[in-house]
This record gives structure tokens, C-alpha cells and sequence, in this order.
């Protein structure tokens, strides 16, 4: 395994809606090593979606730094942020987010048309990233046309056709079933044993089980960090905040 | 983000909303439309007056003897036939007839009528673009021999035969007897409500001899080939008629040449002022088009927040979303401008078949429209644009 890809040093987050503050996040310091399966717990309003946006250059913390591949991300201007998420980072969202009335391989293609890759190029890459998720032959299906795990795997698709070196998830099997969400994290670990790293929110034990790190949030900081040495058994270490 | 591929997602984004892109486009279509229509049918308009205005003496001059604008003309010189041969020898003049008239009774049977009579030549119908229509024009023979005859303008004939030809009857003019040889056509009245057809044509060397018992010519009037030579024409009218007259470096011109040049180019300008003043009314409406291609662009990325943020998430730069809702914002304006195009060509085509008006579609007026098209795309679709491209990602994501 590698160095440290993602780096954070006591990352504050606030929002502040009139007169009232929120602190969704207050001093969040983690590094994520190379190729590493993280899964990311804790109970609802504690800050998981908030750090996973920072994380995924979506959004900027308020104050303490991140550094991704030892950039310091904080400072970086939008136009670079554009280009990290483009090629560096593959999200997937718990509601898909794929534009609808355009088809299953455009929607794989859309990454690719921000980097200038040639339409050829283009549509052989959509066509092999479905084909990864196992959606070969619905190319040409619009969303709608799709059952909700399989707009996921689109999504997953899509995340993973720039071939970013990080894919990150919250809660990616949120609005599927036991049976779905089986399917998807299957993917999910065989692009870990490729080598990619990923993080994963998400609120059932069965699924944070994939990782090989639990990384617990409550009230905006991480409370507890469990890992494991390969995957069923491990000891858990509890990190004092 | 390449421009073709901006360009392929903005076209999908308007084909798939075509009844909101069609009506969007409405403002635009029908303001290309009546500045192309009403453009053409003012241009139109302006080749008919150009038309009428060179039939009704665009391409003649007139000869009167005397100084311009004097009222009393003691020293005045009266014009020959002789200067109306000399006239005629110039080049650049095509047709040249003297003129002499005077008010007489036409008598036939026992009836009378009192109206204009004419002494001209054979060239007076060329000049005046006024044929006959029953008979023939007199000849140079006629006029050579002096003959006495006569071509009557319509309303004398009324007057005098009611529905009857008078082609090869006898009248009586003054105290002779004419033989009438032909009716000109109808010409109705002047603007000012002179009737035109009240008047009797023979040749000037017979009023010469019986009516007036002099050589003398009141005017003379010539034709050039286009409205183009009358400048040079009259300078060389000039020359010619000083010479014979034998005026020295320092004399006045002791006659006068008069053309519609300066009318004819006052009523161009005239003219030309409302097809700008058109065009710009109509005009309006474009701009009022491309209010209209705003407000449907803010609605559209108000809409598509989501979509924004979904192709940020992805990486797009701002510069890719302001590329592609200005590609749209252009798209929707340049769809607008060809269908306005046609319905405009269209429209004057209608219009021109109504109003009987020429319609004339210049090139010009269809580049301008398209570009003008365009560029009401890029202005009003920039403000937009640029709001979309200013949207934070995780904001855009975020948005219901
Ligand atoms: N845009 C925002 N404006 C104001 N407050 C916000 C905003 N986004 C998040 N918050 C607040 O920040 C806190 C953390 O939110 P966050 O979405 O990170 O929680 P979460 O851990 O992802 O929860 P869940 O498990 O429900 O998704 C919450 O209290 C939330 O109300
Ligand atoms: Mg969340």
C-alpha cells in the first residue's frame, strides 16, 4: 500500500443560516492511505456528507486544510477543483444523480466530454466502464428505463470512466434493496482490489463490514476508528476525541 | 468542453422542449420576419417611384427661354427651331421636340370645346411616354409640310364625339380645319386635378404658320437615356445654347434648363428615411425577442440547477456551462432568424401581392437580420449564461 493520498488537518465546517451557526463539522483530521477501503458510520446530522463533499472537492471547509496527493485542495481556485473531480475523484451519490433523458452511455460519457476526449474514444469507454458494472446491452437505456440498483452501477460507471485513483460514496445503496446493495458493494471491492481507493458512507453495519477502516462521526467529529487486517475478523481501536 | 460537443448537448437541450423553444423563438421570428417584409416592401416601393417618377420625366429636360426665376423677361430670347435642331445633334440627347401652346376652341359639327392646343414634334410622344391608342401620331412629314393635323387627347374627343371615333374627321381649330389622325390614351388627372387629356396635339410648324404667325417656341423639351445623363445633358444643352446665342464669358444665361433631378432625389431620401424608420420600428420587436430568449434561459437554468450541478460534479468549469447555455441561448435566437427569414420573405411576398408594391429582398437585409439574430442570441443570453456558470456545485447539487 501506498503513502497517504487524502490528508486532513482539524477541518472546521460551518454554516450559518441568519443569526444561528451550524457546526457540521469541528476539527476533522484523518489520513486515507493509498488503495485503502474506508467506510464512513455515524448517526444522521453528524457531518458525514459534509466532510465526504470537502473530500470530494464538491466543497470547501471554513477553515483547516486538506491535501489530496500532497496539494494543498483549500487553496486551489474553482477551475482546479473542476479538473480534480473530473480526473482524480469518481462520485456516487445516494440519489444517482444522472440527468435524465439522456442514455445510460451518455451519462458515462458526460466526465469525458469536460476533458476533451475524442468522441470515439468516448463511446468505446462508456461502452467497457458498463460492461464493468454488468450493464452491457443498456447503452442506449434512458434512467427511467432503469431499475434503481442498475442506475447506480450507471453511476458507478460514470465515476469510474476517467479511471480516478479515488472513488468516493455516500451512502450509495441507500434507496436499494438487501439484494442490490450486495451487487453494488461487489463492485466496489473488486475496483478496491484494483487498487482504487474508496471511501463509503453508510448507515448499515453489513455494508461498512466491506472496509478494512470504520471511521465513526458524531456531532461532526470522528469519535471511533475500527479496522481490520483483511476482511470478517480484526480488532477494533476506539480513537479518544 | 469542445465546441461540438456544447453544441450537441444544447441542440438536445432545445429539441427536447421544442413547443417551450418554439414559442420562445416566436419573439424572434416575428421580428426578423417584419424587418425583412417591411424592409422589402419599402425597398419595393422605392424602385415603383423610381419606376413612375423616370416615366413622368425622370429622363427629359425643359428649355424655356428667359432667366431663372425672373418674372418680366424683357431681354428674353425666344427659342428657334433652329435651337431644337441644335439640341438634337448632341449625343447624349435622345429625343427632342419644341413646344408651343395656346388656348383655342376645337369646333366639330355644332359643337365646341375650348381646351389646350399643342405644337409639337414626333419626339413629344417618346419624351412623354404617351402614346396614342386610336390612330397614329403625327409624322415628320406632318411636321415638315406643316399639315394640318390633329391628335386629340381623350376628354376633348368626349366632349366633342361623345362615343363616336373621330379617327379621319374633320375639326375646326381656331379658323382652320384640321383632320383628326389619332386619340391618345388616357392619362386621368394631375395630382394637382389638371386633366391631362384635355388637350389637342399638331405639329408646331402648323401652330407656327396658322395659330401663332411666328417661328418663335415657347420651350423645348429633350430626353436622355437614363436619369443618369441629365447632369452632363444639361451642361451640354447649355453650351450649345450659350454659342448660339453669342453670350460672353460674364453674361447670365438668357434661358433656363430645368429637370426633376432635384425633386427625384428628395423624394429618395425621402423615401429612404422610411425604410430606416420601418426597420427600426421593426426592430424593436426583435429586441423585444430577445427579452423574451432571456427570460426563458433564466427559467431553463433556474430548472436545471440540478443538471448544472451533476455536470460540475463531473468536473465542468464554468466556461463549459456559460459555453453551453450561450450555445443555446444562439441556437434558440438563429432558429428564430431562418424561420423569421422565411416568413419575412414569405410575408413581403403576401404583402406585395396585396398592395400590387414590387417587393424587393435584398441580401443585405437577410445577412443583417441573421446577424442581428445572432448577436440578440449572444446578449441576451450571456446574463444567463454567466448565472449558471456561477452556481457552486454542491449548492446546485443540493437544489429540489
Ligand atoms: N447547506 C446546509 N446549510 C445548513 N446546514 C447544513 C447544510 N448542510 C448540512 N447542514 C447541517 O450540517 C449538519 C451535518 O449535515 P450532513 O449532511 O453532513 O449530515 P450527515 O451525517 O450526512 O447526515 P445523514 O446521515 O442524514 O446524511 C446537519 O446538522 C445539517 O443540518
Ligand atoms: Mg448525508
Amino acid at each position: 500500500m501506498g503513502g497517504n493520498v487524502i490528508v486532513t488537518k482539524d477541518l472546521h465546517k460551518v454554516y450559518k443560516l441568519g443569526d444561528t451557526e451550524v457546526h457540521a463539522l469541528r476539527g476533522v483530521s484523518i489520513d486515507i492511505k493509498e488503495g485503502e477501503f474506508v467506510s464512513i458510520m455515524g448517526s444522521s446530522g453528524s457531518g458525514k456528507s459534509t466532510f465526504m463533499n470537502i473530500i470530494g472537492c464538491l466543497d470547501k471547509p471554513t477553515s483547516g486544510n486538506y491535501y489530496l496527493d500532497g496539494s494543498k485542495v483549500s487553496e486551489m481556485e474553482k477551475d482546479e477543483l473542476a479538473d480534480i473531480r473530473n480526473r482524480k475523484i469518481g462520485f456516487v451519490f445516494q440519489s444517482f444523480n444522472l440527468l435524465a433523458r439522456t442514455t445510460a452511455a451518455e451519462n458515462v460519457e458526460l466526465p469525458m466530454i469536460y476533458n476533451n476526449t475524442p468522441s470515439r474514444t468516448r463511446a468505446e469507454r462508456a461502452f467497457e466502464a458498463l460492461s464493468r458494472v454488468g450493464l452491457r446491452g443498456r447503452e442506449k437505456h434512458f434512467p427511467s428505463q432503469l431499475s434503481g440498483g442498475q442506475q447506480q452501477r450507471v453511476a458507478i460507471a460514470r465515476a469510474i470512466v476517467n479511471d480516478p485513483s479515488i472513488i468516493l460514496a455516500d451512502e450509495p445503496t441507500g434507496n436499494l434493496d438487501t439484494a442490490m446493495s450486495g451487487e453494488i458493494m461487489e463492485i466496489f471491492r473488486s475496483l478496491n482490489e484494483q487498487g482504487k481507493t474508496i471511501i463509503i458512507i453508510t448507515h448499515e453495519h453489513d455494508i461498512a463490514e466491506n472496509a478494512e477502516r470504520i471511521v465513526i462521526f458524531k456531532d461532526g467529529s470522528i469519535i471511533e476508528e475500527k479496522s481490520k487486517n483483511g476482511r470478517g475478523a480484526g480488532a477494533a481501536r476506539t480513537v479518544p476525541t | 468542453m469542445n465546441f461540438l460537443a456544447a453544441l450537441r448537448v444544447s441542440s438536445r437541450a432545445i429539441r427536447s422542449n421544442k413547443v417551450r423553444s418554439i414559442l420562445t423563438t416566436l419573439g424572434i421570428i416575428i421580428g426578423v420576419a417584419a424587418v425583412i417584409s417591411l424592409v422589402s416592401l419599402t425597398q419595393g416601393a422605392n424602385r415603383m417611384i423610381e419606376e413612375q417618377l423616370t416615366s413622368l420625366g425622370g429622363k427629359s429636360l425643359f428649355i424655356s427661354p428667359g432667366k431663372r426665376g425672373v418674372g418680366v423677361q424683357e431681354n428674353a430670347i425666344s427659342l428657334t427651331a433652329d435651337d431644337a435642331d441644335a439640341i438634337r445633334e448632341l449625343d447624349i440627347v435622345q429625343y427632342v421636340s419644341p413646344m408651343i401652346d395656346a388656348p383655342e376652341q376645337v369646333v366639330w359639327g355644332n359643337r365646341n370645346w375650348f381646351t389646350v392646343v399643342v405644337g409639337t414634334s414626333p419626339d413629344f410622344v417618346f419624351i412623354n411616354d404617351w402614346y396614342p391608342d386610336a390612330g397614329v401620331f403625327f409624322n415628320n412629314k406632318d411636321v415638315e409640310k406643316n399639315e394640318n393635323v390633329c391628335v386629340l387627347g381623350r376628354s376633348v374627343v368626349s366632349n366633342l364625339f361623345g362615343y363616336r371615333d373621330p379617327v379621319g374627321l374633320t375639326v375646326r381649330i381656331g379658323k382652320d380645319s384640321f383632320r383628326v389622325i389619332g386619340v391618345m390614351s388616357s392619362l386621368g388627372q394631375t395630382s394637382g386635378g389638371r386633366d391631362q387629356d384635355d388637350v389637342a396635339l399638331i405639329p408646331y410648324t402648323t401652330f407656327q404658320k396658322r395659330i401663332l404667325g411666328t417661328d418663335a417656341l415657347e420651350s423645348i423639351s429633350a430626353a436622355v437615356s437614363s436619369p443618369d445623363d441629365i447632369p452632363a445633358a444639361e451642361s451640354r444643352i447649355r453650351l450649345v445654347l450659350r454659342e448660339k446665342n453669342k453670350l460672353g464669358k460674364n453674361e447670365d444665361d438668357n434661358f433656363y434648363i430645368k429637370s426633376q433631378m432635384g425633386v427625384i432625389d428628395r423624394i429618395f431620401a425621402i423615401s429612404n428615411i422610411m425604410t430606416v424608420l420601418l426597420g427600426s420600428i421593426a426592430s424593436i420587436s426583435l429586441v423585444v425577442g430577445g427579452i423574451g430568449i432571456m427570460n426563458i434561459m433564466l427559467v431553463s437554468v433556474g430548472e436545471r440547477t440540478r443538471e448544472i450541478g451533476i455536470r460540475m460534479a463531473v468536473g465542468a468549469k464554468g466556461k463549459d456551462i456559460m459555453m453551453q447555455f450561450l450555445i443555446e441561448a444562439v441556437l434558440l435566437s438563429l432558429t428564430g432568424g431562418v424561420i423569421g427569414i422565411a416568413a419575412g420573405v414569405l410575408g413581403s411576398k403576401i404583402g406585395s401581392s396585396f398592395t400590387g408594391w414590387k417587393s424587393v429582398i435584398s441580401p443585405e437585409s437577410i445577412l443583417v437580420s441573421f446577424c442581428f439574430a445572432a448577436l440578440i442570441g449572444i446578449f441576451f443570453g450571456i446574463y444567463p449564461a454567466r448565472k449558471a456558470s456561477k452556481l457552486d456545485p454542491i449548492e446546485a447539487l443540493r437544489y429540489e
